[in-house]
């Protein structure tokens, strides 16, 4: 894509390192953001396949990959149990943090938000830079740990004390990480934020914004706020491990028959407070990004305005807001009371309802359509009932009652899979087929597109639909060994399942994976700047844009979804005259 | 080259310029991050049957020229970005000069106390409310040196903006300014909360 870029603003040709490594152009860093967080979901969901065979097959060798590992990790090819709880810890931890959010919002977020608002880059480029590196210096730091004497954080992605306090040096590692890519998330939203507000081109008033940009405006507002409890209870427990203070160890502990050496006096509980004040609100900084790419998927497909735009709006706002309320419905366990649990019961069944106007607005708008089923429409299709599963199976969890017999079994781990793997993935799926013309220039294969739906598709839930039943049949999870369970090992043939076809899926990402990877450097060229006949403002730059977006700034004239109004069937926001 | 618009000219729907709104976002996650923590600090003391007393453990005195060190240096900064309305750069760096100078009081006293105490045993280990203490001043101090480098760089260096973009750079003091605001203001929490109560 380099030779498109130097139009004619005559600026210099850069060289190759400030060009694609210390590139300021949100577009590159954006792009730079996708490669890296591509690669550790690949990371993260290879090391849960490992998992997902010990669960199959428990005490048996890993095929090829087991001995290859280190004695430590599996011992002649078995996975040993200390490495189980690694998997665990550094799969959740990954995904979340280093995948999906780097992905939705550094990459999709950096691309797409100042060009669909018409800027010509982000307001702070230096700024922009400075967050993908710290996010890759937070990456390389959690990388790191797998190679640490002792292996890395082994305390669930949630790191409850007091465990993770009295855990290996791997846990520090993990706190040092994790004050990198909030770091990193802070000055990426301040910037999302400053230029979704302030650079707007002329007539991008805030009713004209695509939904897109919306969702990436209320993610942020998340991130900046939601974070700073978990840095502050990040540095909480580094000064307990570094420096043997006592916030999360109660008076009197004792850890393998001894009682510690410690002054005491902290409140584990504290922990999880700081910790689900953040990663309540993070399930939408996780779920948003994707409404607002199957919104613009959705609109374009359907050739017809997104139904109650505004609602939708209203909603997502409202979602971001009420999300800050609702963090002790991952508590109920601890014994916090009914007062607090009436409290939180009732604000989580208030969340759901703008969860449920979002879902509905969308399949509105499917309403009599003449939907074009393209490969990205396929994902945004799917990414509807997936969501819908994914959310309704929530509210039991919320409500304390349901929870007491469904916390911590696998009937949760189907339930935010279903949002987070069938939901938010296949809504980045969608954005990936969708606005891979427009990044590279050229077509995805459309068959290798449509086999890599379906297999997926059918695929994922065969992985995660048979945990419900497991869920509510008892059995916990972060288990080891199924076998040693009774009420378990009952319903090994529905692991063994799950296991399977979480193989198959894997197996069909090397058709995704192709399929970009050629198509990028040989893939048909695309013969329009506008292939998929779209409203929104990327499509009325050139391909790939070039390094300032805009040889002119645009003016917008109208609403981001008016199609079907005329007898050219849509009307892009930048012409006049529709 | 890019032109990013409302640099140095606020945003007629905002009123504030690109720098001023994101250091007010900045400064709401600030918010949010000193407020975990002196939420961690009243459930930690409320769950306490026996916090000691901060007047006793503590040196209210030295605290005492502390506080009125930091809110000295508040009104220091906000006459050196009035000089630079005014167009009088040599009175902006010595407004500054005297900020900096109050703010390296504040830290020297800040290394007396810590020292007196680490000499008297008193470490983070020692009990949740000298954790909770180092904690918080300490990430407080860490915000002084970063809000010290800033005013550095913008007494030195920074200032050569001025003949450029007069405007811009008068911009970048009030941010630098709104931050040490926020800086002081948390101490104003933190002293009554750890000497005085
Ligand atoms: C699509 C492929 C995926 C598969 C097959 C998968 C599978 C699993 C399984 C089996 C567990 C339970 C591990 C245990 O028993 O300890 C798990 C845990 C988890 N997964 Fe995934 N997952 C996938 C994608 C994702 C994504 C996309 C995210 C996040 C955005 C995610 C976040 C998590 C988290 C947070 C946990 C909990 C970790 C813990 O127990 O601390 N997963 N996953
Ligand atoms: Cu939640």
């Amino acid at each position: 894509m380099s030779s498109h870029d130097s139009h004619a603003q005559g600026h210099h040709e850069m060289g190759f390192i400030r060009k694609w490594v210390f590139s300021t152009d949100h577009k590159v860093i954006g792009i730079q953001y996708a490669v890296t967080a591509m690669l550790f979901l690949l990371f993260g969901f290879f090391l849960i396949l490992m998992l997902r065979w010990q669960l199959a097959h428990p005490n048996t060798a890993i095929p090829i990959i087991g001995g290859f590992l280190p004695e430590s990790w599996a011992n002649g090819g078995v996975m040993t149990p200390d490495f189980y709880n690694v998997i665990g810890a550094m799969h959740g931890t990954i995904m979340v943090f280093l995948g999906v959010v780097p992905l939705s919002v550094g990459g999709f977020g950096n691309y797409l938000l100042p060009i669909q608002v018409g800027a010509q880059d982000m307001a702070f480029p230096k700024l922009n830079m400075a967050s993908y590196w710290v996010f890759f210096i937070g990456g390389v730091i959690m990388f790191a740990s797998f190679f640490l004497p002792g292996g890395p954080a082994a305390n669930g992605w949630t790191s409850y004390p007091p465990l993770s306090v009295v855990a290996q040096n791997g846990q520090t590692m993990w706190l040092l990480g994790m004050v990198f890519l909030i770091t990193s998330s802070l000055l990426g939203s301040v910037n999302f934020i400053v230029t979704g507000v302030q650079l707007r081109t002329k007539g991008m008033s805030f009713f004209r914004m695509p939904l897109f940009v919306w969702a990436q405006l209320v993610t942020s507002f998340l991130l900046l706020l939601a974070f700073p409890p978990l840095e502050a209870a990040g540095v909480l427990q580094l000064m307990d491990r570094v420096f043997g203070s006592s916030f999360f160890l109660p008076s009197g502990l004792i850890v393998s028959g001894e009682k510690l050496t410690v002054s005491g006096g902290g409140n584990p509980i504290l922990w999880q407070h700081l910790f689900w004040f953040l990663a309540h609100p993070e399930v939408y900084v996780l779920i948003l990004p994707a409404f607002g790419i199957v919104a613009e998927v959705i609109a374009t497909n359907t050739r017809k305005p997104i139904y109650g735009y505004q609602t939708l709006i209203y909603s997502m706002v409202f979602l971001g807001f009420m999300s800050f309320f609702v963090w002790a419905h991952h508590m109920f366990m601890t014994g916090m009371g009914t007062n607090l649990s009436n409290f939180f019961q009732a604000t989580t069944m208030i969340i759901s309802v703008p969860s449920v106007i979002i879902l509905t607005t969308l399949l509105l708008t499917l309403w009599g359509a003449s939907i074009r089923y393209t490969v990205p429409m396929l994902f945004a299709l799917a990414f509807l009932p997936m969501f819908a599963i994914g959310g309704l199976t929530g509210l039991p969890l919320g409500l304390a009652a349901a929870d007491i017999h469904l916390h911590d079994t696998y009937y949760v781990i189907g339930h935010f899979h279903y949002v987070v793997a069938p939901g938010t993935l296949f809504g980045l799926f969608a954005g990936v087929y969708h606005w891979f013309p427009k990044v590279t220039g050229r077509k995805t294969n459309v068959a290798l597109g449509k086999l890599h739906f379906w297999i997926s598709f059918l695929a994922i839930n065969g992985v995660f639909f048979p945990m419900f039943f497991q869920g509510m049949a008892g059995v916990s999870r972060r288990l080891y060994d199924p076998m040693v369970y009774a009420h378990v090992a009952h319903s090994q043939g529905l692991t063994v399942l799950s296991s399977y076809c979480s193989f198959i899926l894997g197996a069909a990402q090397f058709l995704f994976l192709a399929n970009i990877i050629y198509s990028a450097f040989k893939g048909k060229k695309v013969e329009s700047d506008n292939p998929w006949e779209s409203t929104t403002l990327e499509w009325a730059t050139a391909t790939p844009p070039p390094h300032e977006n805009f040889p002119t700034p645009l003016e917008v004239f109208r609403g981001p979804y008016e199609y079907g109004l005329t007898p050219k069937g849509y009307s892009p926001q930048h012409l006049q005259e529709a | 080259m890019i032109v990013i618009p409302y640099v140095d000219k606020p945003h007629p729907l905002t009123g504030v310029t690109n720098a001023k709104f994101g250091i007010w976002l900045f400064l709401a996650s600030e918010v949010m991050l000193f407020g975990a923590l002196f939420s961690t600090l009243i459930i930690l003391r409320t769950g306490s049957a026996n916090w000691p007393l901060g007047s006793t453990e503590l040196n209210v005195p030295l605290a005492t020229i502390n506080t009125i060190a930091l809110i000295t240096s508040s009104v220091t900064i906000v006459l050196a970005w009035a000089s630079l309305k005014m167009q009088q750069i040599g009175r902006f760096r010595v407004y500054m000069a005297l900020t900096l100078l109050l703010s390296a009081v504040f830290l020297v006293i800040k290394y007396f106390e810590y020292t007196h105490k680490f000499e008297h045993g008193h470490f983070p280990s020692t009990s949740t409310f000298f954790a909770i203490y180092f904690t918080m001043t300490g990430l407080h101090g860490i915000h002084i040196i970063g809000g010290m480098i800033v005013n550095a760089y913008l007494m030195g260096p920074g200032s050569a903006m001025w003949k450029k973009n007069p405007e811009q750079f008068t911009g970048r003091v009030e941010c630098a300014g709104l931050y040490w605001h926020f800086v002081d203001l948390v101490w104003i929490f933190l002293f009554p909360s750890f000497y005085l109560l």
